[in-house]
């Protein structure tokens, strides 16, 4: 079981706190996107993803990356059990979203990249050390269910 | 991956705009990436102090970012005029490629931070683009 300690509880806690999950979510995900262009594979279904302009404008994509962001909000609600909150997810990705698990990192690292633009020098080491923790137990938990 | 022209301009924009930046981008980049990928620590073992505040720390960081910008003016041949570089890393440091990418992700982590405006997605991809480049570059003489 992952342990968490008072200090990374309060500043993943507080990271979320700072976040509107609408803009960063839609931000993260047209990121992801664009700077790695074979996500787009997943996204078939989701209308214009021409270039980066068109998929920043993209409703869907926008709709998509808030319920991405609310997901996580389910691991920030649970933290001490991430793994079995997150145990049926991991099986959706699997076996019906087909998703590589490779871009649960993906996604990850484009989020990293929204959350620090926005933090600036108030994302410090400290910050991104408890950040990307709480993003490597996400992914690993995401990932435990496929076989 | 190869870099369009739009890439290279890109590139070439964007670190103009950050280069007068460098020590403090360098001291950031390597700064974190020891502190939250401790295992690098394991090339650094004759440093008294690792610590993020540490001198040598500022001033290797400094090190490997101006290598990084000062690498734009190879763009258009960089495993050539990478040469160097590749032989000191293959022979002389032999630095696991692994530690490349992670250097690059506390690199962007930094220019996010520091210029969020100018770090577009546009941006962000041609410069991944290019850091992934560079890593194939310094590689060329390992093996």
């Amino acid at each position: 079981m992952v342990k968490w300690t008072d200090e990374e509880r309060s500043i993943i806690n507080g990271i979320f706190s700072t976040l509107d999950y609408e803009d960063i979510g839609k931000k993260a995900l047209c990121r992801c996107l664009i700077v790695y262009p074979w996500t787009q594979r997943y996204f078939g279904a989701f209308g214009n993803l021409y270039n980066a302009e068109t998929i920043m404008c993209n409703p869907l994509i926008a709709a998509h990356g808030t319920k991405i962001l609310h997901g996580l909000d389910r691991a920030l609600k649970n933290m001490d059990d991430i793994k079995n909150t997150y145990a049926e997810l991991s099986v959706l990705h699997s076996d019906t979203l087909h998703v590589d698990p490779d871009n649960f990192r993906l996604f990850s690292d484009c989020l990293t990249v929204v959350i620090a633009a926005k933090l600036g020098n108030s994302f410090t080491v400290d910050t991104q050390v408890a950040w990307q923790k709480f993003l490597a137990v996400v992914v690993s938990a995401l990932g435990r269910q496929y076989h | 991956m190869s870099l369009s022209e739009k890439d290279k301009a890109r590139i070439k924009g964007f670190f103009s705009l950050v280069a007068d930046q460098a020590k403090d981008i360098g001291h950031q980049t390597l700064a974190r990436t020891l502190v939250v990928y401790p295992q690098t620590k394991v090339y650094f073992a004759h440093w008294k102090d690792l610590s993020p505040n540490s001198p040598n720390v500022k001033k290797h960081g400094y090190t490997v970012v101006k290598g990084v910008i000062d690498s734009v003016d190879l763009i258009d041949n960089l495993n050539d005029g990478l040469l160097n570089l590749s032989e000191l890393h293959a022979f002389r440091l032999r630095i696991d490629p692994a530690n490349f990418k992670i250097l690059n992700s506390n690199l962007q982590i930094v220019l996010a931070m520091m210029y969020p405006a100018e770090f577009t997605p546009q941006v962000h991809v041609s410069v991944d683009k290019y850091l992934a480049l560079l890593c194939m570059g310094l590689c060329e003489k390992y093996r």
